[in-house]
């Protein structure tokens, strides 16, 4: 199906994620009125805070929740149609084959008794009905496109005869097996070690290039958001606190919290012997305090901020943010 | 004991480990025993010397051949109808296999089958089957066996389904423990991920990954359930008299040790204990194989 020119390929449209308990008692706002766009071809970063709704964001647009969450408002519309309408059946038909997802831990993500082959080709052999060899043959194929040394070997192998880099690589191959649209990695690099995250990183961006790819890329390393991605997006608490092209954001940060964040990342030039911290936790996600979620934290908080939540302000550049402070500089910045 | 504990830090890997590993690698004496047993059992109209469920009164207790009083007629001497015991071990061996492997096939079917779906599942469909599993074992397992011969009456078959129908419980049990560690698996949510659905998932990423507890649960319980079958037997209960079943010849025979017939009870009791250990040592080497991580060991 092809996108429809001049709109997004994803658009999340005040999306919220809820996870209730078991008495119905406690609700936690794990994903908050979220709006994002992706574009095709396109690497939207998602930044924040363990527990800021990262995860539960990409499960959500995936529909693959845990059964105590579930998606109480919002649209999702992705290349036309709204996947919070679709049915379960026909969410499995958008699943590995439109929308693809890499998760966090490869050394797990492979079931250790099937070999390679075999797993490559069970996204092609479950959506596209296609006969063993053929699925095979585009198996060996994905191998080669992700860099795997002779996978016609390789293929008929089993998981733990593989390291930990080319098992992320095999899982990246089945990531892109049916040619999705748009594929969400979750933390992917987390457990590699350095020298094969740049590795794997290029190779997203390869294969990003040659399959016209969108992406979604969560993760907490603001170096991989630098060197991957063209928008970002800061999430804090379940909500979006500001999101726009890299390059601006990292130039000039309109939220606090944006700000906190780089200021977080150590430099080598830096002579001071601690690092910087944002003080205090982020707020309880089922009692949140009235006004911005951040205030508590923030330097530059004053008594709006605690009274009234700030809704998402629309900058210049295609940029938002949800704070005060914003709305005072795009009015300062119009007169 | 500082050179022992010096050693045993020095050895590259467990010694229990290797020994296993090896020991995986030839199976040859379960395997012998086995092969010998379904032999038997298979050719047993062949093999066997005599008619079973023959015998003669005039050649009642006839000690086994290298006894005194013993003759090459009868090699391991005849019981208390004057039938022949060799001839009766040998039929024998075919009522222990037919019943032993299909009534743990049979349970383990019905077992697994359920522990996946609650595991799986969970919610409503976990509560029921785990509920009625809890009944089901609250029952001691002989006495509930017993009930059920006592209904459906004697007959091997009718054996098999109340042994299945008994059994099933255990391997429930441990399925579904193995798949709500399995489910949370990163493979099988990238499964979930990928688009498959829950029955594909179970089948292809669930169902392999438990077969293993399965099997090594099946030969710790074909050694029970052989014995459950010669304890119905022994009961009077399980296989109908005239056929010749291991179980119900240790039954007759128990009378005899008082006063010296060994063989009646001593020879159908090796039988099913080389069975049960066989089937034991087999289910060890063939979990060994079933993992590919330990294959190549």
């Amino acid at each position: 199906m092809a996108a429809i020119p001049g709109r997004p390929l994803l658009e999340l449209d005040n999306l919220s994620t809820h996870y209730v308990s078991a008495q119905g008692t406690r609700v936690v706002r794990a994903v908050d009125e979220v709006s994002l766009r992706v574009h095709a071809g396109e690497t939207v970063g998602i930044v924040g805070e363990s527990g800021s709704g990262k995860s539960t964001l990409a499960l959500s647009i995936l529909r693959v929740l845990p059964t105590a969450a579930q998606i109480v408002s919002g649209h999702m519309w992705f290349e036309g149609e709204d996947l919070v309408q679709k049915s379960d059946a026909e969410m499995r038909h958008v699943r590995g084959k439109r929308i693809a997802m890499i998760l966090q831990d490869p050394m797990a993500s492979l079931n250790p008794l099937f070999t390679i082959g075999n797993q490559v080709a069970e996204p092609i052999r479950v959506h596209e009905g296609v006969g063993r060899s053929k699925a095979w043959e585009r198996a060996r194929n994905l191998l080669k496109a992700v860099r795997i040394p002779s996978p016609e070997t390789r293929v008929t192998q089993y998981p733990h005869e593989m390291s930990g880099g080319m098992r992320q690589r095999i899982v990246g191959a089945i990531g892109i097996s049916c040619e999705p649209r748009l594929l969400i990695a979750d933390e992917p690099t987390t457990s590699l070690d350095l020298t094969i995250q740049a590795q794997y990183l290029n190779l997203l961006r390869e294969l990003q290039r040659e399959h016209g790819l969108a992406l979604i890329f969560i993760t907490h390393n603001l170096g991989i958001v630098a060197k991957m991605c063209d928008q970002l997006v800061v999430m804090y608490a379940g909500r979006v606190v500001e999101s726009g092209p890299v390059s601006r954001i990292f130039n000039t940060p309109a939220h606090p919290y944006t700000k906190a964040l780089l200021n977080s990342i150590p430099r080598m030039s830096d002579t001071r012997q601690r690092l910087t911290a944002i003080d205090g936790q982020p707020p309880d996600l089922s009692s949140l305090p009235r006004g911005c979620s951040f205030a508590a934290r923030c330097p530059s908080a004053f008594d709006r901020c605690r009274k009234e939540t700030p809704p998402e302000f629309n900058l210049d550049g295609g940029r938002t943010a949800r704070c005060w402070l914003a709305s005072v500089a795009m009015q300062s910045g119009a007169a | 004991m500082s050179t022992t504990t010096q050693r045993v830090a020095l050895s590259p890997r467990p010694r229990s480990r290797s020994s296993v590993a090896r020991l995986g690698d030839l199976p040859i004496i379960p395997l012998t025993i086995l092969a010998i047993i379904t032999f038997a059992a298979i050719f047993a109209d062949v093999l066997a010397p005599h008619n079973p469920e023959v015998g003669s009164l005039t050649a009642r207790f006839h000690p086994p051949f290298w006894q005194a009083g013993g003759n090459t007629d009868h090699w391991l001497g005849t019981d208390q109808l004057g039938r022949d015991v060799l001839s009766r071990l040998i039929f024998g061996a075919r009522v222990s296999m037919v019943v032993g492997f299909t009534a743990v096939i049979f349970a383990g079917a019905i077992g697994t089958v359920l522990g996946i779906l609650a595991g799986y599942l969970g919610g409503w469909v976990d509560q029921v089957i785990m509920r009625l599993t809890d009944a089901w074992l609250a029952l001691p397992g002989l006495t509930f066996a017993i009930f059920l011969a006592a209904i459906v009456g004697p007959s091997m078959w009718n054996i098999v389904i109340i042994l299945g129908a008994v059994y099933w419980t255990r391997y429930a049990r441990v399925v579904r423990g193995e798949v709500l560690s399995l489910k949370e698996r990163e493979f099988v949510r990238l499964a979930v991920v990928a688009g498959c659905s829950k029955w594909t998932i179970m089948r292809r990423h669930i169902l392999p990954n438990v077969v293993n507890s399965a099997i090594v649960l099946a030969t710790l319980m074909l050694g029970v359930v052989i014995v459950t079958e010669a304890s119905l037997s022994f009961l009077g209960v399980g296989v109908p008299p005239p056929q010749p079943a291991w179980g119900l010849m240790l039954s007759d025979g128990k009378q005899g040790l008082m006063v010296g017939y060994w063989w009646l009870t001593v020879l159908p009791g090796c039988c099913i204990m080389l069975m049960v250990l066989s089937a034991n040592l087999l289910g060890d080497w063939l979990r060994v194989k079933l993992d590919p991580q330990l294959r190549q060991l």
